[in-house]
């Protein structure tokens, strides 16, 4: 209880202080702030399809069904963060550049991981059988996983992109001032340990209804 | 050089529906296995365990020929499987059919030793017709030419004469007998004749 | 896992020749790619009249074509088999990666049959220029190895999924987006023109993804092909 208690009181911190805190940036204005949820939620929304699909990995390999629940959760959260980071990232689209959607590649990559995460429950609800179902998931997982980082990392690299570089690769310095920084780093914090949380109580409750179906058919 | 089937605690479950439970068992070389039981039980799903086909719920079948046990990549090349839910190419002559699993399997393909099996299952002459133009006897009998195209040390057979008139019959009884001598068979049936064949029998509730 | 690549080569080139031999005897598969591509073409054709259409504009229309044939067509070499019933005769015969790799083959031999015919109808009732032809043939080919790569694995799972319908694009479109903007940059450039950089940055961006495709569907393959 205590837990979740310190994860509440900490993001509404972020929220504050994103706020009176945070200098505006410059041109964006009120805007700008929005990259403190933005950034964060795409990075839990790659983090968790990457545990989703390491989950989906260890399933092919032991066949232990409890791994295709936690590939499952794991899905689940990161379209919930995907859907925050392409809504989000469309305002800061209009609010830096006058569109919502550009197809900017860094855009196109968020919008593609939302679509494979799309058609993973398409296909998971499309089978019946426990086993297959989670097999053949777990295909799909591992082979639209080598897909997206080819979007995510390698594309905007060599393409062109209107997406900011919050990490310059030059000077290896951090291209953003100090007090957002903190603001931002303390965000991400924050969002990691609301993924952490909600992973947690989520697997909890598809581990019982999974008992509990097993329960009512004997 | 030891040849046999051994099944250790063998068991199948269907979501919540047990087939069978806990089967030992160890198949000799040069016998026949008979399995009995009525539709349902889980005859075929217990000889397609052995095949490899579908994974058991827990126990094993090991195949050991020349006294290895067998890979699963390894145990295709020693099963010939005959059963009324393994259909064949309609779309291709019988000759087309052989040469296919010939190739597929890695085996270089003779027209001689295709005839020779098409003989042997009487379908001499029908050898380039394709198909779909067969009758569903004469596909039984051309399922036996590939169970026996790469001289399979087992041969699984459920359900063995099917469709087949008198002289398929004949035919099967022959094809086992001659086996018998030098593999192993294992056969799913309902048939008395075909129980007979039977040095060990088992039977699914 | 035994790999032993070679003989993989003899079994996989029969499971190439049986699906030509088949697909010869019954144009199954081929009719449905066919219909599709001809019927788009005709309609846009008509539509457009005699204006040539922007290069960026039929470049895109080019791969769409192709990419919902592939839709349309690829899918049915594994269906077909599942719908017969010779599954379990090819799984008791064959081992899944020289299963995988010849339909593979046979879906770029699909593919690329296709192509040969639809591009020069494409390029000849829509007026289009074509700026840089080697260009052009250079994405067409890597474009359907892709193409065909990632969709014989996906025609696969969708085969032990049911084969509904619209299943196949749902799975498809995310995992080939990437091909699909690269094709069309560099289609866009061997029409109109480009920098011979990034030209070759598409070009190499096709040729990874070709050998990503292929690759993990290899591994990942006899997690579909056995129960």
């Amino acid at each position: 209880m205590l837990g979740p208690l310190i994860l509440g009181v900490w993001m509404t911190g972020v929220i504050i202080a994103s706020f009176l805190y945070m200098p505006a940036t410059q041109g964006l204005g009120v805007m700008g702030r929005i990259i403190v949820y933005h950034v964060p939620a795409a990075w839990i929304a790659v983090l968790a399809y990457l545990m989703a699909m390491v989950n989906s990995l260890g399933y092919l390999r032991r066949g232990q069904l409890h791994l295709d629940r936690q590939a499952q959760v794991n899905a689940e959260l990161g379209t919930v963060f995907c859907l925050l980071a392409t809504v989000t990232g469309a305002i800061w689209s209009r609010g830096a550049w006058g569109q919502y959607w550009n197809w900017d590649p860094r855009q196109t990559s968020i919008a593609v991981l939302l679509m494979i995460y799309a058609a993973y429950f398409v296909l998971r609800s499309a089978i019946d059988d426990p086993d297959r179902k989670a097999r053949l998931s777990a295909v799909y997982a591992v082979l639209a996983f080598f897909t997206v980082p080819f979007l995510v990392f390698i594309v905007p690299r060599i393409y062109f992109s209107l997406h900011p570089d919050l990490i310059n690769l030059s000077d290896r310095s951090f291209n953003m001032d100090s007090r957002m920084l903190k603001v931002f780093l303390a965000s991400l914090a924050g969002f990691t340990g609301l993924y952490a949380w909600l992973y947690k109580i989520q697997i909890r409750l598809e581990n019982l209804l999974y008992r509990l179906e097993m329960k009512r058919s004997e | 050089m030891l040849n046999q089937i051994t099944i250790k605690a063998l068991s199948k479950a269907y979501r919540r529906r047990v087939l069978f439970k806990d089967i030992s068992l160890t198949i000799p070389d040069r016998s026949a296995f008979v399995i009995l039981g009525p539709n349902g039980a889980g005859k075929t799903t217990f000889l397609r365990i052995i095949c490899g086909l579908i994974p058991a719920t827990s126990g094993q079948v090991e195949i050991i020929i020349n006294g290895q046990v067998l890979t699963a990549r390894e145990k295709r090349n020693q099963i010939g499987l005959v059963s009324p839910d393994l259909a064949l190419y309609g779309e291709l002559s019988a000759v087309e059919n052989l040469e296919f699993f010939a190739g597929v399997r890695g085996f270089s393909f003779s027209l001689d030793r295709a005839r020779e099996l098409l003989h042997l299952v009487g379908l001499q002459g029908r050898g380039h017709d394709l198909l779909n133009t067969y009758s569903s006897g004469m596909k039984q009998r051309l399922k036996y030419a590939c169970a026996l195209l790469h001289q399979p040390h087992i041969l699984i057979l459920d359900e063995p004469t099917t469709n087949l008139d008198e002289s398929g019959v004949a035919l099967v009884d022959k094809i086992i007998k001659q086996h018998k001598q030098r593999g192993i068979v294992i056969i799913a049936t309902n048939e008395s004749r075909e129980v007979a064949y039977g040095d060990q029998t088992f039977t699914l509730a | 896992m035994e790999i032993k690549p070679l003989p993989w080569l003899k079994q996989s080139l029969a499971v190439w020749r049986k699906d030509l031999r088949i697909e010869f005897r019954t144009r199954y598969a081929y009719s449905a790619l066919i219909m599709f591509a001809i019927t788009t073409l005709v309609t846009v054709s008509f539509s457009v009249g005699g204006f040539a259409l922007d290069a960026d504009i039929s470049a895109a229309l080019l791969w769409i074509i192709l990419f919902f044939s592939a839709m349309a067509g690829l899918a049915r070499t594994f269906v077909h088999e599942e719908e017969a019933g010779t599954v379990t005769a090819l799984k008791m015969a064959a081992q899944p990666e020289p299963v995988l790799i010849g339909k593979y083959l046979f879906n770029v031999t699909l593919l690329s049959s296709l192509t040969v015919l639809v591009v020069p109808l494409f390029l000849v009732l829509l007026n289009q220029k074509v700026l840089l032809p080697g260009v052009l043939v250079a994405v067409l080919l890597l474009g359907c190895l892709g193409l065909a790569g990632a969709s014989t694995i996906l025609a696969a799972i969708v085969a032990k999924a049911g084969a509904k319908s619209s299943l196949m694009t749902v799975l498809a479109f995310p995992v080939l987006l990437p091909l699909l903007f690269a094709a069309i940059s560099a289609t866009r450039m061997a029409f109109a023109g480009g920098l011979p950089r990034a030209i070759t940055t598409d070009l190499l961006m096709l040729f990874f993804y070709d050998g990503t495709a292929v690759v993990a569907s290899l591994l990942l393959f006899e997690y579909v092909w056995n129960e």
